[in-house]
Formats: C-alpha cells, structure tokens, sequence
C-alpha cells in the first residue's frame, strides 16, 4: 500500500504552482531537469560522493538513556543532522540543488533563510562550487542570528537584510522570488523548504529522503525493527519530511511533527499552522497559512528563527488532513526545557528548532509507556542559539557578558562568553 | 460584447490606444484612495485597475509593495475593493481589480465574483494566478460575464503563450520585461518582441505593463500595444506632497501620450 497520494504536481488538494507566469518556464525546466538527474547514475554517484566525504553522511544514530529517563519510559534515539558540516540537516538539500544548478548551467543561486542554517548551507555549496550566492534573511532575523550572518559573508555570499513586511522568514522568501523573476535566466532560487510551487515540494523532500532511509536502517541494526514514533520540529518541514518518508508506508510508526507553539495558542503569538490555520496560498504553493478573515498573512511568533513562519510544506497538509501523521503546537518554554535538558543529560546542545522535537517526545513518551523505540530528527546544532539561550537563561546580561560563578555582578573580562 | 471588448474596439476606431491606470484601494486610506480613482478616470485614464493590498506582494517592487503596507495600516478591508471598484465606475472608467490569489480564495470564489459584478467590474487580474490552476475562478467569471485576465512574460514559450491568451477574456495583460513592478528608464525592445509573438496566437486587445511611467514612453508603447499599463508611477505621484494634483498631471500626461502614437 502506498499512503503517498501524490498525483501530478499535488498531494491530494494541495500543492500546486501560484506563480507568476514568468517563472513558469523556469520550474518546467528545473522539473526535467531534477527528473532527469534523479535517474542519471553519474549525478547520484556525485550527491552520494558529497554526502560521504564532505557532509560525513551517513550522520550517526545515538541512543540517549539519560535524556530518555525523562520520557516516561521510551528508548530514544537521535538522528544526528546536527553532526553533518555546516551544522544541521539543510546541505542534503542544498547540496542537490547545487549540483543541479551547475547542471541547468546557471552561474548564480539564491536563497531565503530563517535561523540562517540553510542560508550557511548553501553559501557553503556556492563557495564549493564556484556559484555566485545571494542569501536573503529577514532583518529581525539578521539581529537575532549575526553569527551566522557573519558565516554566509565568510563564505563568500551576500546578505540582504529584508525590513519589509514582518522581517522574518517569510518577507525573505518574497525577497527571493523577486530576485528570481528578474534574473531568472541565470539564477537558481535554491528553495530551502518543502514549499513553495511544484517541484520544489517534492524535489526538496526527496534531497531530504536519505535521513529516513539511514535511520531506519541504523535503528533495525540496534533494536531489530521499527520505531513506535518519529519526532521531527516543522517550520517549512523539510527535516520532517526527510525522515518521515521512509516510514509513512507503515501503519505501526506515528509520525510526530511539532511546531511552534511560541507564548501559547492562546496568546496569538505562535506559528502553529495546524492550530489557527486555514487553507490557502503562499509562496506558490495551496496549503495552511496563518491569516485573516481577508486572507492577509498573519505575523508569527516563535523562539527559533527556523520555525517563524505562517505556513506550511504542502505535503505536510495532506499529511495532517488525511491522518497520516499528527502535529502539535510546543511551547517557547516547552522547547527551552528540553532545550537545557539534552545539552545537561547527554552533552548535545540542539537546535532551538530541534528542540521542539525533543520537547515533543518528552510529552508523547509516556503514552508510548516502557519498551518503545522513539526516534527524534536531531536537524541542527545549537552553536548558533547560544546567545539566545544565554540569555533565555540569564547566563548573560543584557549586554551579552557573562556572569560568572562566585561573583556577585555581571562578568567582567573574563565573561563575554555568549 | 463585454464592457471591456467595446472600449478596446472603440479606441482602435479612434486610432490610439487604452490607458490603464493601477492604484492601490484604500491607499492612502480609503477617503483619499475614493478621490484618487475619480482623479485618474476624470484625466483621462480608460481602465482602471483597482489593487488589492496584500501582505505578500511578491510580484511588486518596492513602491506598491510600501503603499500596500500603508493601505492595510489605514485599515483597509477586502469588502472596500468593491466601493472603490464602484466609484471607478461611476466616475466613467472600466474598473477591473488586480489581485494575488490568497485573498480571493479566503472570501469565496464565487461570493468574490459575485460581488465584483454586483459593484460593476469587468474582470480581474491575477499576478500570481496562472490559467492551469483557475479552474474555479474561470467557471465563476463566466458565468457573470467577468473577464478572468491572465499574464504573459518574455519567458513564456508559445505553446503557453497561447494556452494563457485562450483562457483570458478582454485582454492579455503583457508583462514586459523579467522583474518585478516599478518605474523603469526604459522600455526594454523585449516588449514589442513579446507583444508581436502574443499577436500571432490571439485576436485579443494586448495591454503592456511593467515600468512605464512618461508620456514619452507611453507613445512609445502605444505604438505596438492597444493599451499601456501605468502602476508605480501614478502610485509615486499619489504618495508625493502634491498627492491628487500630480496623480491628475501625470495621468494627463500619459492620455496624451497614448493619443500621440
């Protein structure tokens, strides 16, 4: 049986191109070509080369008992996208995408990013590649991760900074497609998310696929079969689909996928999709979007960057219509928690974003009771949240110092370590 | 025959072209945005598209995209295209509205094409609406006598160019050059390229659009186009401290350039 109901260029109702006509010619072009690459031996031997010796794929499984005596019973395993070069599960992605654009011919990619991961990424690939590599960031964002806006400009890319709109994520994205309907002729918008007009929704996914394969692999190597649940974090949802899609044929796995939650449903201040969302239309592509009663996009609120968005990878709405898989809103506190619980169980300090997962396997562990086998989409690490952890936990000071043990005010030069 | 068929026809009598003149409704805010279309239809502009703001314009360059933001700060509601849509009439202009798509599918697709008529619309633009996925909005448009008008663009291959024109109704909005909307220095040779390759798959009126903004290339377009599209600059002058006085000037301006071809 296959649950994939993907007909064309939707899943179920959703899906689909809402695009200007003018880059219609350029998503027929990329569709062959991903179609024809995705069957060229030369090219996968390629994307499999990169993976090995340059990302260190396949990304270990770690089982986590200290973390998991906190769960109420469950085994917990980590697939471990936080070890892979520039920092989480985005350069799978990026790195196919690239290749295809050297492929297409095109001298030029761009991208949005959010947390800044996949924006690193691909600013990793262009420098790789020899591609000249625009990345457009919100400017609310810029603030909040300048580490890893420091890290695309070392690498070579510019950084736009986009005040429009609501600054984050999703002003990026409108940022981009800009981009792309000027220079469409010799750029690559290198989507970084399962959005967006077909076939970025299916292409990204099946970049993505390799995560799922190698942990359902790794896992029947240490337990003998399958996981009772898999957790992954959805903002866009690619890390979530990546390791959802070798399992969504089998009616034993519950696929988990969590979203943002931020000050609580309750508040307004959230980017769960799933929990005040509508269908409709953003950024090409028919799925949930946060709006209102006149379909204008709502502002979203979220500790983490990655997950500040109002919508949704299409699939993922297919998904959660059909039953397929299940989604819930965590709180910023929720994943702040686990947050600090993994970096003092197990000494892996997460993604903000991955953090949602964590927190979400905290809360279904229980009901999952003794014996079962969890495993968590670990998509990032969190060398890019430390500030923001920092000071979530008041280790630091407004001005980013450190206060230090034994001394009664903030640090002086021997703090700064945030 | 169709509002919008009778005006092209009559302007090809007259030997000149249309002018189609785009303002944001409720920009600045909603009173002002009410004198600003009667201003544009009263100096001479034939068509006039009324926008919708939307939070996520990303066909638009910067001007739209800023008088968007400040018409949806003012307050402006969806229900409010439609007494712009009817002041356009009323003021003797064909109104159409220019939309991206999310707003019209969160308020009904039929309820949306309904009240359209209803306040006297000839048709609806849709940037970001491509014939493949409209399936919907078609059946609705057709049967209230709507004009559904779909894009063409420099990078439209002529199996699509005429799929595009065979589903669009009064006319073919022609997207001139790559980009997004905005003033422009010149009028890239690309339209006049487009234009005669969208001749050759359809008998429709052909409206170029994207980047003019004078008199002078105005006439220029009308040499090649049945109407010029203005957006950004009318938008520009709207914004600017003479606001109505030079939307009425600039309009003026853009008449007689399409007359002077």
């Amino acid at each position: 049986m296959t649950t994939t109901q993907q007909v064309g260029d939707r899943f179920g109702e959703f899906g689909g191109r809402y695009v200007p006509e003018a880059l219609v010619a350029a998503l027929d072009e990329l569709d062959a070509a991903r179609t024809e690459a995705m069957a060229d031996p030369d090219f996968l031997a390629e994307l499999d080369r990169l993976h090995r010796d340059y990302t260190g794929r396949p990304s270990p499984l770690t089982e986590v008992p200290r973390f998991a005596a906190h769960a109420g019973g469950p085994r917990i395993f980590l697939k471990r996208e936080d070890l892979n070069h520039t920092g989480s599960h985005k350069i799978n992605n990026v790195l196919g995408q690239a290749l295809l654009a050297v492929r297409m011919g095109k001298r030029r990619v761009i991208a949005e990013t959010g947390a800044g991961q996949h924006g690193v990424a691909t600013a990793t690939a262009a420098a790789l590649m020899g591609l000249e590599c625009t990345v457009y960031m919100g400017q609310v964002d810029t603030e909040r991760q300048a580490l890893n806006v420091a890290r695309m400009r070392l690498l070579g890319a510019e950084v736009v900074a986009v005040p429009t709109g609501s600054a984050t994520l999703k002003d990026a994205i409108n940022e981009a497609m800009r981009d792309w309907v000027t220079h469409v002729g010799h750029t690559h918008y290198l989507l970084g998310t399962v959005t967006g007009p077909h076939p970025f929704p299916t292409m990204v996914r099946d970049f993505h696929a390799v995560i799922g394969q190698e942990a359902r692999k790794q896992l029947d190597d240490v337990v003998g079969g399958l996981p009772d649940a898999v957790c992954a974090c959805v903002g866009g949802g690619s890390n979530a689909i990546g390791i959802f899609h070798a399992f969504r044929d089998e009616p034993s796995v519950a696929l988990w996928g969590f979203e943002a939650g931020g000050d609580g449903i309750e508040t307004g201040r959230h980017a769960a999709r799933f929990s005040g969302g509508e269908p409709g239309v953003l950024h090409g592509a028919s799925t949930y979007v946060l709006q209102d009663a006149d379909g204008q996009t709502l502002e979203t609120h979220s500790v983490s960057a990655g997950l500040d968005y109002p919508s949704i990878g299409p699939e993922h709405a297919f998904l959660h219509d059909s039953g397929l898989a299940h989604y819930a809103p965590v709180t910023d506190r929720e994943a702040m928690d686990a947050f600090s619980l993994l970096c003092r169980t197990e000494g892996i300090i997460p993604a903000i974003e991955s953090a949602h997962a964590l927190a979400g396997a905290l809360r279904i562990g229980p009901e999952l009771g003794e014996g079962s086998v969890v495993l968590i989409n670990l998509s990032g690490r969190g060398d890019k949240d430390v500030d923001t952890a920092a000071r979530w936990f008041g280790l630091v000071d407004d001005e980013g110092q450190a206060h230090v043990d034994g001394e009664t005010g903030p640090g002086g030069d021997q703090g700064g370590g945030a | 025959m169709s509002v919008l068929d009778d005006l092209f026809t009559g302007c090809r009598e007259e030997g000149r072209s249309a002018l189609v003149g785009y303002l944001p409704a409720g920009y600045p805010d909603l009173s002002t945005s009410l004198e600003a279309i009667r201003t544009l239809a009263d100096a001479g502009a034939d068509v006039i598209e009324v926008g919708v703001p939307y939070t996520d314009p990303l066909m638009d360059g910067p001007v739209v995209e800023r008088a968007a933001s400040t018409a949806l700060r003012s307050g402006f509601r969806l229900k409010d295209v439609f007494t712009v849509v009817a002041a356009a009439k009323d003021a003797g202009a064909v109104p159409v509205v220019m939309t991206y798509w999310n707003p019209v599918l969160r308020y009904g697709v039929d309820r949306f094409a309904q009240d359209l008529a209803d306040a006297g619309g000839a048709g609806l633009i849709t940037p970001d609406l491509i014939p493949d996925e409209a399936g919907a909005w078609r059946a609705a448009a057709e049967e209230r006598g709507l004009a559904p008008v779909f894009l063409v663009a420099p990078s439209s291959t002529d199996v699509r160019l005429r799929s595009t024109t065979q589903a669009c109704r009064g006319f073919v909005y022609v997207a001139s050059t790559m980009g997004v909307t905005g003033v422009r220095e010149a009028v890239g040779s690309d339209a006049e390229h487009l234009v005669e390759r969208t001749r050759a798959v359809t008998d429709l009126p052909l409206c170029v659009g994207l980047g003019v903004s004078t008199g002078d290339q105005a006439a220029q377009v009308a040499g090649f186009a049945d109407g010029v599209i203005v957006g950004s600059a009318l938008v520009r002058a709207l914004g600017g401290p003479d606001g109505l006085g030079a939307l009425r000037h600039l309009t003026e301006e853009l008449a007689a350039g399409v007359r002077r071809a």
